[in-house]
């Protein structure tokens, strides 16, 4: 069972509402779960409707039979800050570096720091342990950065170890990718059911793999029943016009001479779009990596529906 | 599908404006923005104008779809553009951009030291901001060419939609800023008098970093900044030069949504913000916009109708069986009641049809079936349609000003030119 869990998906398939969903389905029996967020947008906030997080770790909600989620806004600069002082107990000097612009620099212009201070944080989280011995968090799940740039955001530590042939960052760097590529770490792809988030899921497992990155699942998020089964579907293709028009009547629809037509429409493209989803399927399928399907939430993703996810995701076992 | 009370996008007028130079299609990931751009490109281009469009990383289908599945950083002329206008089509390397500012602004030698050098290496291929940088930057060189009479420009997919103004500035403020100064002339620094404070807090400070980065990087970064040094006037000048272009008159800016919570709020903050730096916001392109032709037919009677034909079949197949709605009207679970009703009848169906045709329910089950079914999918429609509704105007109420365009879904994604087209007379159009 690997305790970091990392969610990434394409932009606009809900990639932090799954994270979240997921710490919550692992907090679940007393447990207690990290969530954090890299990208500096508050998303876990709005999610929970809470105020924006601050650095720091705190308890965002509680999960049945008592388990508990914890979440933390990384933020690259104070962590520089915080890992200076751990190392080096520089005090005023950070902030005099900081005045000179020099955390400015390694935080945003340097190549890879900032990600590698992201990535080293949230691998410190997974590593750290309580007085008598056991692990601060059962889980650390991280909302991180879209399909198009995971691979490139985990794998930096190898360049920048690379880059930095010895020093802190040298060694800081190597002890990162040793958690990232272990069993300990599986990276989650979230995707829909539409042809370009399937394209860029597989193109990012090619991606992780290539990296020697460990590929968790495929979770499918926003699936939304099919009202018309394939049945219906063909039957709907037939020639019904006059019995669906004295049907329409009959149940007390008025104008149904008009409405047949526009029904009729609607579920042609529900045909397509049944199509459509099942070829997606079945290029999924072919990625050879287990997938996970959550359903559309009509009303969006408030908390109730996020614990309706949580639960989705415990019984499909992901992440366990 | 209509707004009251909001100004419609005229999308026609904006693209066939001369005046019009660039279009900047901006927005959070998956709203369809790098679409909406080609789109938009190829309906100017077929309108008559000389047109260019600048992806940042189009989908393989997107790009292929324009005939540019090949990166190579430079405009090529798309086949099959109707009309006297072109198109032409490229999509961003940043790192072959980069290279080519180097290149353009150094003389060989020193060009070669940089490009060899491990920190430029980095730097140049994606550092938090290069891409958003280098579309900048390579935006400044389309429009300096004085080739295309419209660029259309599609914005980096960034972790927020506003970093592609940022960023520039950051690199801008960067490498003007104490600290490059100080990394760059540490000698002539430290041997002026009366700076020997600067110089310990320099040393310090270079220290620190020597033992953070270990000492070879930098080295490499001491190296790749002098070496940058005569550069760095022209760095700043341009970014600030872009800047400045984004905010002429000639642009406009389209914000790109879908009518989802996220993505408006998005939107929302990118209008404001467009504002803050008065730059030149032309509308709200609203893609995925569902619509349904019978949304005379609400939801609710939607299904109640479903349920009397469901019902109907039910209550006529049973003539005779008093128990059968006995279960349905004391059964507390909404989905029983059909099961319960339609296990007795299991044995009777062939003989209840003919029942059937006889009753008030004049259509044969089948059809009845196939009806209620159409009536589930129509209030699946509708609710979709009411939710999309709130959303829009939660902005709408919040941005009363920006005109809007709609972009009706479509059921499948765009694959070819013909695809962009439809795409785009639906923007035409989608000003309610």
């Amino acid at each position: 069972m690997s305790r970091l869990q990392v969610v990434s998906g394409k932009g606009g398939t809900g990639k932090t509402t799954v994270a979240a969903a997921l710490a919550l389905a692992l907090a679940t029996e007393g447990k207690r779960t990290l969530l954090v967020e890299v990208e500096g947008r508050q998303g876990i906030a709005q999610l929970f409707e809470t105020e924006a997080l601050p650095y720091e770790e705190r308890k965002i909600a509680v999960a049945p039979g008592g388990g508990e989620v914890y979440a933390l806004a990384i933020d690259a600069e104070r962590a520089l800050l915080d890992y200076l002082q751990m190392f080096y107990k520089l005090g005023s000097a950070g902030r005099a570096l900081k005045k000179l612009g020099a955390i400015d620099f390694a935080t945003t212009i340097a190549p890879g720091v900032r990600d590698v201070l992201l990535t080293g944080k949230a691998c410190e989280a997974v590593r750290r342990r309580e007085k008598h011995g056991g692990f601060c968090y059962d889980h650390v799940v991280m909302d991180a950065p879209p399909t198009g740039r995971i691979t490139r955001f985990l794998n930096v530590n190898d360049e920048v170890a690379g880059l930095a042939k010895i020093g802190p960052i040298h060694h800081q760097a190597q002890a990162v990718m040793r958690v990232l590529k272990s069993p300990e770490t599986a990276v989650h792809l979230v995707t829909l059911l539409e042809e370009m988030p399937v394209q860029e899921t597989a193109d990012g497992i090619a991606e992780l793999r290539e990296a020697g990155l460990p590929v968790g699942g495929v979770v499918v998020n926003m699936v939304r029943p099919h009202v018309l089964d394939e049945d219906a579907v063909r039957a709907a293709r037939g020639d019904h016009r006059d019995g669906i028009a004295k049907a329409l009547a009959s149940a007390g629809v008025g104008g149904s001479a008009r409405l047949v037509g526009p029904l009729l429409e609607q579920a042609a493209e529900h045909a397509q779009r049944v199509e459509l989803e099942r070829e997606q399927r079945e290029a999924l399928a072919k990625l050879q990596v287990p997938t996970y399907e959550l359903p559309f939430l009509g009303e969006g993703a408030d908390i109730a529906g996020l614990y309706r996810l949580a639960r989705e995701l415990r019984k499909l076992g992901v992440g366990a | 599908m209509t707004l009251e009370g909001v100004p419609g996008l005229e999308v026609d007028p904006l693209l066939d404006d001369p005046a019009t130079r660039i279009v900047v299609c901006c927005g959070a990931g998956g709203v369809g923005k790098t679409t909406t751009a080609a789109a938009l490109g190829v309906r100017a281009a077929e309108r008559g104008r000389k047109v260019v469009v600048l992806t940042i990383d189009p989908a393989r289908r997107l790009a292929q779809s324009m005939g540019i599945d090949q990166l190579d950083n430079v405009p090529r002329r798309v086949d099959g553009i109707e009309g006297d206008g072109e198109l032409h089509a490229m999509m961003l390397d940043m790192k072959r951009t980069f290279d080519e500012i180097v290149e353009a602004h150094a003389d060989p030698e020193r060009a070669r030291a940089i490009l060899g050098n491990p920190f430029y290496q980095s730097l140049s291929a994606g550092f938090a901001g290069t891409q958003e940088y280098m579309a900048m930057e390579k935006l400044g060189q389309l429009r300096s060419r004085e080739e295309w009479d419209l660029i259309v420009v599609d914005t980096p997919p960034s972790r927020s939609a506003l970093d592609f103004l940022d960023a520039p500035k950051r690199l801008g403020s960067f490498l003007d800023g104490t600290f490059i100064k100080l990394l760059m002339a540490p000698a002539k620094v430290g041997g002026r008098a009366g700076m020997k404070f600067l110089n310990v807090g320099m040393s310090m400070m270079t220290g620190t970093l020597g033992k953070l980065l270990g000492g070879q990087l930098l080295r490499d970064v001491q190296t790749f900044v002098a070496a940058m040094d005569t550069m760095f006037g022209g760095f700043r000048t341009r970014a600030d030069a872009t800047y400045r272009l984004l905010q002429a008159p000639g642009t406009a800016f389209l914000v790109v949504a879908a009518p989802e919570r996220d993505a408006l709020r998005e939107a929302a903050y990118f209008v404001e913000r467009l504002a803050a730096e008065r730059m030149p916001l032309a509308g709200l392109v609203l893609n995925r916009v569902h619509g349904s032709g019978a949304a005379a037919l609400s939801a609710e009677r939607a299904l109640a109708a479903a349920e009397n034909l469901e019902e109907g079949r039910i209550v006529d197949q049973g003539p005779g069986k008093t128990g059968v709605r006995g279960p349905e009207a004391t059964s507390p679970e909404p989905g029983a009641p059909r099961t319960t009703a339609a296990l007795p009848d299991a044995a009777a169906t062939t003989t209840d049809v003919t029942s059937v045709v006889n009753t008030d329910v004049t259509a044969p089950p089948a059809v009845a079936e196939l009806t209620a079914g159409l009536l589930r999918l129509h209030a699946e429609r509708m609710q979709v349609l009411a939710r999309e509704k709130r959303t829009r105007d939660r902005f709408a109420a919040l941005h009363p000003e920006v005109a809007v365009a709609e972009v009706p879904a479509l059921p499948g994604d765009v694959h070819d030119l013909a695809g962009l087209r439809a795409i785009g007379d639906r923007l035409a159009a989608g000003r309610h």
